[in-house]
C-alpha cells in the first residue's frame, strides 16, 4: 500500500487519512503522503497500460488502497498537437493542447471531484458539498447524483447562467451566495465545522487536490512516457498548478520518467491576479484581491496554494503572467480558429499567456510546450458574444449572392 | 469593550474545547493578545515573529482584515472576530 497519511506542508506534522485539511500546529495545508519505494517502474507502467481509460488507471498514485468504484470516471482526455496555433504565434516549438473540457461535466474539476467523492463514500459521508466558481459546482452535482449522494453546492449568485443551469439540472441543492467566491469559501469553511458533510474543497481538500496529478500522468503517458519542456497552466487557487508539478515529480522520483521538471508558466486574469502579483513583486505570500474579471472560474482573490505556485514557478525557471479581459476574448478566438477547440474564459487566460510568452520570445525553437485547457466554451458564452457577425439572408439564391458578391466569384 | 472571538475546530485543543471566547480590545492585535493571555498555546499556532502565520485568515464582521488595517483594524463594540484556516477552496 503506497498511501501513508496526511502531512502538513509547512511543519511536517502527520495526521490520519480522515477529513482533515489544516494543521492544528500551524494551520498549514495537509497533503497526502505516499511511500512509492516498493513500486517497480516497469510493473507500474504495465499496470497503467492495462488499466481503465480514465483517471483510475493511476490508482497507485491516488489516496486509496485499491481502485474505488466510479460510475462517472473522468480523464484520458485528448492531447492534441496544435501546429496551426504554433504557426500563428510564430513559434518553432511543438505546441500541444491538453483538452480537459472533454470530461463528463466539461472541465478538469471532474478529476478532483471523482477522487473526493470516492473518499467521501469510503469515509461514510452521505452528503457532499463545495464552494465553487462554477465548474466545480457542475462536477459535484453530477458526481453526487451518479453516486446517489445528497449534495449542496455554494456559488456566487452572479455566476454565468450556463454554469448555474448545468448545475441545477442534476438535482442538487444549489445555493447562490450574495458575495464573491472568497465570501462563499469563508462561509463553507464555517459550515464545514458544524455540518456532517464532505466539503470536497474544504475538509476533503487534501484528497480532492490529488486528482489534479492525473493531468500530469496523462500528459507524460500521451507524450510517450516523456516530459514536456514547458507547461502553461491556469492559476485560481494554485492547486492544479502545483499538483501537476507534483505528479511529474512523483514519476521522476520512481524512475518512470527521466529528465527534470518542465518550466512552469502560470496564467491569471489581470482582474484577479494575486499570484502573478506576488511573483512579480517577489513576495512569498499573496495579498488578497477583490476579483473583477470575465474569467470567473479563476476569480479567487485569496488563493490557498498561491505561495506554493509562486515557489514552483521560480524553482522551474518559469513565471506567472496575467492577461486583460480583451486578451482573454481574443485568445478564445485564436484557439478556436486554429485548433477547433472552443474553451471558456479560463482557457482564454491560458492561451493569452501562451501568446504573451511567444511575443516575449521566451519559447525556444524545438521546445515541447503543453497548454492546459481546463474548461468548455459553452459555459461562458457571453465572452464570445459580439465577436463576429452572422450573415442574415432570405431563403433565395439572389439574397445569398447579394450578401456574398465578392466572396463567391464564379 | 467586549468582543466575541470564534475559534476554529483545529485550535480548540488549545482553548479547552471552547468554540467562542469573550475578550476585550480596541484592535484585532489587542483582541488576539487578550486571547493569547487566556490560552497561551494559541500564540505559536497562529503567529510567527509577531505576525499572523501565512495560512491564517482573520475576519472582523465577515471582512478579511487584510482588506482593512491588518492587526491594527479597529473593532466596534460587540463585533465578532473569526479565525479560520486559509487553505480551503479552489
Amino acid at each position: 500500500m503506497s498511501v501513508q497519511n496526511l502531512k502538513c506542508k509547512e511543519c511536517g506534522t502527520t495526521y490520519d487519512l480522515g477529513a482533515h485539511f489544516a494543521c492544528e500546529s500551524c494551520f498549514g495545508p495537509l497533503e497526502v503522503a505516499y511511500d512509492h519505494s516498493a513500486l517497480d517502474p516497469a510493473e507500474v507502467k504495465r499496470k497503467i497500460q492495462a488499466g481503465s481509460q480514465g483517471i483510475w488507471r493511476y490508482a497507485d498514485f491516488l489516496p486509496f488502497d485499491g481502485r474505488p468504484g466510479d460510475p462517472l470516471e473522468p480523464g484520458f482526455t485528448p492531447l492534441l498537437k496544435a501546429d496551426r496555433l504554433a504557426e500563428r504565434l510564430g513559434l518553432e516549438a511543438e505546441v500541444w493542447i491538453k483538452n480537459d473540457a472533454a470530461n463528463p461535466t466539461h472541465s478538469f474539476k471532474d478529476r478532483v471531484v471523482a477522487v473526493a467523492v470516492a473518499k467521501a463514500r469510503e469515509l461514510g459521508f452521505e452528503t457532499v458539498a463545495c464552494a465553487s466558481t462554477g465548474n466545480l459546482a457542475n462536477a459535484v452535482a453530477a458526481h453526487a447524483a451518479a453516486a446517489g449522494l445528497d449534495s449542496y453546492v455554494f456559488v456566487p449568485s452572479n455566476l454565468e447562467e450556463q454554469k448555474l443551469l448545468a448545475t441545477g439540472v442534476y438535482g442538487t441543492n444549489l445555493v447562490g451566495v450574495r458575495g464573491n467566491y472568497d465570501d462563499v469559501n469563508r462561509l463553507c469553511t464555517q459550515l464545514a465545522e458544524t455540518r456532517p458533510w464532505a466539503f470536497v474543497n474544504v475538509n476533503l481538500r487534501p484528497f480532492y487536490a490529488e486528482g489534479s496529478k492525473t493531468l500530469a500522468y496523462e500528459t507524460a503517458e500521451q507524450l510517450g512516457w516523456q516530459l514536456p519542456d514547458r507547461v502553461v497552466c491556469p492559476i485560481a487557487s494554485g492547486s492544479l498548478f502545483t499538483k501537476v508539478g507534483r505528479g511529474f515529480q512523483e514519476w521522476l522520483d520512481i524512475g518512470l520518467l527521466e529528465g527534470e521538471l518542465p518550466v512552469f508558466n502560470g496564467a491569471q486574469a489581470q482582474g484577479c491576479s494575486p499570484v502573478a502579483t506576488a511573483f512579480a513583486e517577489g513576495w512569498d505570500v499573496c495579498k488578497p484581491q477583490r476579483p473583477e474579471t470575465i474569467a470567473k472560474s479563476l476569480a479567487i482573490g485569496d488563493p490557498a496554494d498561491g505561495p506554493y505556485a509562486v515557489e514552483q514557478a521560480r524553482r522551474t525557471g518559469g513565471a506567472i503572467d496575467a492577461v486583460s479581459d480583451g486578451e482573454i476574448r481574443d485568445a478564445i478566438r485564436l484557439l478556436a480558429e486554429t485548433t477547433g477547440i472552443f474553451t471558456e474564459t479560463a482557457g482564454g487566460v491560458t492561451v493569452g499567456v501562451l501568446r504573451k510568452l511567444a511575443e516575449r520570445g521566451e519559447i525556444g525553437a524545438g521546445e515541447r510546450v503543453v497548454v492546459y485547457i481546463t474548461g468548455e466554451g459553452l459555459k461562458t458564452l457571453d465572452a464570445t458574444r459580439d465577436s463576429f457577425q452572422m450573415h442574415e439572408i432570405d431563403p433565395a439564391l439572389e439574397s445569398f449572392e447579394a450578401e456574398f458578391t465578392q466572396e463567391v466569384a464564379v | 469593550m467586549p468582543v466575541t472571538v470564534k475559534i476554529p475546530t483545529q485550535l480548540r485543543a488549545a482553548t479547552d474545547g471552547e468554540a467562542e471566547l469573550e475578550v476585550s480590545g480596541a484592535t484585532v492585535g489587542e483582541v488576539l493578545d487578550a486571547v493569547f493571555e487566556a490560552h497561551d498555546g494559541l500564540r505559536e499556532r497562529i503567529t510567527q515573529d509577531g505576525d499572523l502565520r501565512r495560512f491564517v485568515n482573520v475576519y472582523v464582521a465577515g471582512e478579511d482584515i487584510r482588506f482593512q488595517d491588518g492587526l491594527a483594524t479597529a473593532i466596534d463594540d460587540g463585533a465578532e472576530v473569526t479565525i479560520l484556516p486559509a487553505v480551503a477552496g479552489g
